[in-house]
């Protein structure tokens, strides 16, 4: 590696050539944007070239590091460890040196169960009630999303007509906000709305689905495949475009049936990209909130309340604001996210390896 | 059904499979823009429209017409006579069950008065109409421009934060040697998947202990570090080849020339991925806003929304048109960065 100094580096700009163009509004603005960063840039070279004579080029990682560092270890890092002091300590107060120490209480009263089946023999029954409902929620949801997104992903790779246009319809709602997205459904599943309109039009009753658990069960795991489902059937479709086709001729050749084609060639090559999806989709169903906070408000009573909504009712939005509470809870979320991560970092390798 | 499952080969003709194949995707394509349709239709109904039941698909509304000797516009009805004819009305007066009509050509004659109980087939003339003040009563009744001045603040803030520091970052964990390297960059693995709603309780501490509480800086400022775009960032930048830097530093430029001038527009593709990505967390944020702005003019729109929503008596018609304008501009980035945006995430994997 090369130590010049540094000193004198300003007289070496980089000349960009200029070739004449015919004048257009975006490179007009493309053109500001590069001035404006270039002349924030060059400003803080003022500062930055002198501390580089100062510390040395072998310190000038650190300073780079720096602001990120900063960030992260006060608005991740620090907060992490705190948590356990929350989860530690009881009453409502926010500020640590106001609480008293109260051992694993919170903890305590969380698992305070006579029977871990049933939420109503709970002391903090809608913890558990959250947790029953999340297990279930997270099966149907990632079930529904790989099914969904498998099939989707395999139609748009054949030789469909309109692929590109499909693929952003399908893709289009993962942008959308989960806010908006909880308001469409919200609208459409209205009991004076279109869904039981069209129900009526074949002679259906309306149903009340707001009023039923089930119903609003069924719609939080709908809407979230819904509206994540085309992120998912991407990857899957990069998944599949990435196994040769050769295969697939050789397996014609042998007299291979398309069944036996699917199963023997298609899926096993699929699986670390399957594992992929599995795992990511995972993760987002164990933290799910937004959409169905909109949608339900977490009802009706706490049929569709998960346990982000838990720590978030119980720390926040309650009147009784119980910190230590909802932090002992984080650690039991937390927890749960740490094993599917390290599920992660170990599918990620083995994906590695099969590639 | 076994073809169904197996990817198609370049065989030309037409079969089952691909009926299926198109029905499927027809469908989808009503469930993944019906919804999103209806909603932008429903926002230009009027509140009367809105509760109707059955609904009715085109925003319309009933004909007034202006007939002198009135003061307010009169109702249209298409009303049937004894002799099995229909003739359009003016509705003049509603007494109960009874019901005055005139004819608006002759509006001095006199009215026609029909029991509702005994005539039946009495419907409503109507026309499309678009509810306009649905999308301009909001803008002056409610903050909605202030909701959206502070969504915009805060992440076009965030995504200039997020790009410098993080590329800052990944510059320093992909060109150096230096001790500590692996460490920090363990953490930033390890902390990838772990959300902000693990730590909601702690964070809202230092936010308040910091003076951010019901400040958009709150918002802006925790997310900014984020580990994912440290890693993208990072690994596309050990593809960019050490020698380029060597020959900047030979020719005399500084540490921060050669990553601002080097590094940075050869990195511009992974920049713009994360970039896109820092737009779309931002402008759809809304649990951690939640907790930490309480105060009605810094809420961001998807706050903004939530609080119409939330509200007793919702107000629909208003929060469908505001729905229609928050989705409008990720709508507009899509339909333009379209093929960058599947391309982008295809093969970063992320969201």
């Amino acid at each position: 590696m090369s130590q010049m100094d540094a000193a004198g580096a300003s007289s070496t700009t980089i000349e960009p050539i200029r070739v004449k163009q015919r004048f257009s509004p975006g490179r007009f603005i493309g053109e500001i944007a590069v001035e404006i960063f270039s002349f924030v840039m060059n400003t803080i070279e003022i500062v930055v070239g002198p501390l580089q004579r100062l510390i040395g080029l072998e310190r000038m990682p650190y300073f780079f590091l720096l602001p990120n560092m900063l960030i992260f270890g006060i608005f991740v890092l620090f907060p992490m460890v705190l948590n356990f002091f929350y989860a530690f300590t009881g009453g409502t107060e926010l500020f640590l040196r106001d609480r008293p120490y109260v051992g694993s209480a919170n903890l305590a009263r969380l698992f305070d169960c006579q029977n871990f089946l049933n939420p109503n023999s709970c002391n903090q029954d809608i913890f558990w009630r959250a947790i029953r409902n999340s297990v279930t929620y997270v099966a149907f949801d990632v079930g529904g999303i790989v099914i969904f997104a498998l099939i989707t992903a395999l139609i748009l790779n054949r030789n469909i007509r309109g692929r590109g246009f499909f693929r952003s319809v399908f893709f289009y709602p993962v942008l959308l906000s989960p806010v908006v997205i909880g308001l469409i459904w919200k609208w459409v599943i209205q009991t004076d709305g279109i869904l039981n309109g069209m129900l009526n039009l074949f002679g259906g009753d309306p149903i009340d689905f707001r009023r039923s658990a089930a119903w609003m069960r069924f719609w939080v795991v709908f809407v979230s495949v819904w509206a994540q489902m085309g992120f998912y059937t991407l990857i899957l479709l990069a998944g599949l475009q990435s196994i040769p086709r050769e295969l697939y001729e050789a397996g014609e050749i042998d007299g291979t049936t398309k069944l036996r084609g699917f199963w023997h060639i298609t899926l096993p090559l699929l699986k670390p990209t399957m594992l992929v999806v599995l795992v990511l989709s995972l993760i987002r169903a164990v933290q799910v909130f937004d959409h169905v906070f909109v949608l339900t408000g977490g009802g009706p009573g706490s049929a569709t309340t998960f346990i982000v909504q838990y720590i978030f009712d119980t720390g926040f939005s309650n009147q009784i604001k119980q910190f230590g509470l909802a932090a002992a809870a984080s650690l039991v979320l937390g927890s749960v996210l740490l094993v599917l991560t390290l599920m992660q970092l170990r599918v990620g390798n083995r994906g590695d390896d099969a590639a | 059904m076994t073809e169904f499952l197996t990817r198609k080969r370049g065989r030309s003709g037409w079969d089952v499979t691909d009926t299926l194949s198109y029905i499927y995707l027809i469908l989808g394509t009503f469930i993944m823009f019906g919804p999103v349709l209806w909603l932008v239709l429903s926002s230009f109904k009027t509140p009367q429209a809105l509760v109707e039941f059955p609904p009715k698909l085109l925003p319309t509304a009933q004909q007034t017409i202006e007939v002198e000797g009135f003061d307010e516009p009169l109702l249209l009805f298409d009303v049937p006579m004894p002799g099995g004819t229909v003739r359009r009305m003016a509705r003049t007066r509603r007494i109960g069950l009874e019901w005055h009509f005139i004819d608006p050509a002759n509006p001095t004659e006199e009215p026609l008065v029909i029991d509702t109980r005994e005539v039946s087939g009495i419907e409503a003339v109507r026309s499309v109409a678009l509810a306009l003040n649905n999308y301009t009563e909001p803008l002056e009744r409610f903050n909605f421009l202030r909701f959206l001045r502070n969504s915009v603040v805060v992440t076009v803030t965030a995504t200039a934060i997020t790009l410098i520091i993080n590329s800052m970052a990944a510059f320093a964990l992909s060109k150096y040697q230096f001790r500590g390297r692996n460490l920090i960059f363990v953490i930033i693995i390890a902390t990838l998947m772990i959300p902000i709603s693990v730590i909601l309780v702690p964070v809202f501490l230092v936010i308040v202990e910091v003076g951010w509480k019901d400040n958009l800086l709150g918002v802006i400022i925790p997310g900014a570090a984020t580990p994912t775009g440290v890693f993208l960032l990072r690994q596309y930048m050990l593809t960019i080849p050490d020698e380029l830097i060597d020959s900047a530093r030979i020719d005399g430029a500084s540490e921060w020339r050669i990553y601002w001038q080097v590094i940075l527009p050869l990195a511009a593709p992974a920049m713009a991925v994360l970039a896109i990505f820092s737009v779309m967390w931002r402008w759809n944020d809304f649990l951690w806003p939640l907790i930490v702005l309480s105060r009605n003019e810094l809420f961001t729109l998807q706050l903004g929304l939530n609080s119409f929503q939330g509200e007793l008596n919702i107000q629909w018609h208003f929060v469908l048109a505001m729905t229609v304008l928050t989705l409008l501009p990720i709508t507009l980035v899509f339909a333009i960065l379209q093929r960058f945006i599947t391309t982008g995430i295809a093969t970063t994997g992320m969201k």
